[in-house]
């Protein structure tokens, strides 16, 4: 393993995880590209397996289009960074939360204009409770409500701002 | 249920009853019954494609669907795999059996595979689905299965989001306007009659409630009831009689004329291009 990587430093003796995540915070979610797989928190492990690289990946909702796409470019990269066959390996427990999201994540999809998620999920936020405020990405603005349960993709919402007047996107509680 | 008078909605002898049946697990039949819900309700969510009375509800309505052929192909998944294990059959993957079987095999309820019609018989629809997977998938996430309970924490999280959607807008229409009350109050009366199905044991239930796999029927029945009884009360809207007449027969394959239809638009092309490996 990586051995075939001419002119670069070996990368990912048996064990170098570090080595591994390096790659995959390169991966970006195809549907949300400003964020890695390795932000969106979507990677749970990384493992060799009778010497072969194992990487297990959740997918953020059971019928993300997106998943099978994800599971081929984390497979690419590592196979581009040579690690030779890596075993890409589909988890569904425990199941994906936006908890996950890491905090660079979570800035970066500011910046790109979609909200982040408000709270925690394990508050059970998606019922009983009234909807929490969700700051507007483009002008701070408290004065945004809901426009729909969902946005663009499953995991979103749409909402629109009172102040700016602009709608955006709002990654939601799970 | 015992208030419920049970008649096959199709109609058929038990001499014609499909042979499927006997060389299925109970196991097998009940995950069937699973996976088939979700995959026949995610289709009629298809069907609505570029036909949604607003944007948002366009983007919301195919998200759901979406959710549910996830989920289906979880639960169809683990069904290809037990059936090649356990029956020694030849392995058949998830799209084969959403694709290749006849409406006969089919294990959904026959409230999921009821015409969209207008959206207050779509979100009636979904709101009475909604309220009881809620509490079943709940109850599967104690099953000691361990893969059964892992596909079920992971579907609970969307079928929460589901209900808490389905059931604002069964509210908004019913304590609405006097047009969409109306409408409301007519698509709950018809949708009303293939309730009975979700409330209804059978020995497929039975033997996974005493595989400790299915949850405590009765305990399930109280919720389901409870949920819809709030909703409904906010929603200005009577509820029908639980003791009603009731179709069932979903469960054993024995479905309304509705579900043939679907399946043909559904399955076409796959059965028309069986070796496309590329769609």
């Amino acid at each position: 393993m990586g051995s075939d990587r001419s002119g670069l430093p070996p990368a990912g003796d048996e064990g170098d995880v570090e080595a591994v995540l390096a790659v995959l915070q390169e991966v970006p979610d195809p549907e949300v590209p400003v964020v890695s797989v390795v932000e969106l928190g979507i990677v749970r492990d990384i493992d060799w397996v009778d010497g072969r690289l194992a990487v297990s990946v959740t997918p953020t909702y059971s019928g993300c289009p997106a998943t099978e796409v994800i599971e081929q470019h984390i497979h690419e990269a590592l196979v581009a960074a040579g690690y030779s066959d890596p075993l890409i390996q589909r988890r569904l427990s425990p199941a994906w939360t936006t908890d996950w999201l890491t905090e660079t994540g979570r800035e970066k999809l500011r910046a790109y204009g979609i909200a982040p998620p408000v709270g925690s999920a394990s508050k059970r936020s998606l019922t009983g409770q009234p909807d929490p405020v969700v700051p507007c990405p483009l002008c701070g603005s408290n004065a945004t409500e809901r426009v729909s349960e969902f946005g663009s993709t499953a995991c979103k919402a749409l909402y629109r701002c009172r102040d700016c007047l602009e709608p955006f996107d709002y990654f939601k509680c799970l | 249920m015992q208030n419920i008078s049970h008649q096959s909605a199709a109609h058929r002898s038990s001499a014609q009853k499909n042979t499927a049946q006997k060389t299925q697990t109970p196991l097998i039949d009940y995950l069937l019954r699973l996976g088939d819900n979700a995959l026949i309700l995610g289709q009629r969510h298809a069907q609505l494609c570029g036909k949604a009375p607003a944007l948002e509800e366009e983007l919301a309505l195919m998200n759901v669907g979406l959710d549910l052929f996830g989920q289906a192909r979880n639960w169809l998944g683990y069904v290809s795999e037990l059936m090649a294990s356990e029956l020694m059959a030849d392995k058949i993957d998830a799209d084969h059996l959403a694709f290749r079987r006849d409406a006969q095999d089919f294990r959904n309820l026959l409230l999921v595979e009821q015409p969209n019609g207008d959206f207050a018989d779509i979100m009636g629809r979904q709101f009475l689905f909604d309220a009881w997977h809620v509490h079943l998938l709940e109850g599967l996430t104690h099953a000691n299965d361990p893969r059964i309970a892992e596909v079920a924490a992971k579907s609970l999280k969307e079928a929460t989001y589901h209900l808490r959607r389905s059931s604002e807008w069964v509210i908004r229409l019913g304590d609405g306007t006097e047009e969409s009350h109306a409408r409301m109050q007519r698509a709950l009366d018809n949708l009303w009659q293939f309730t009975g199905e979700l409330l209804q044991i059978d020995e497929i239930d039975q033997a996974m409630l005493e595989a400790g796999i299915a949850p405590d029927p009765d305990t399930l029945a109280t919720r389901w009831k409870v949920t819809v009884e709030e909703v409904l009360e906010e929603a200005t809207l009577s509820r029908p009689a639980y003791d009603a007449w009731m179709y069932t027969g979903g469960k054993v394959g024995h479905h309304t004329e509705h579900l043939g239809f679907l399946l043909a638009e559904m399955q076409y092309l796959p059965r028309a291009y069986p070796d496309a490996t590329v769609w």
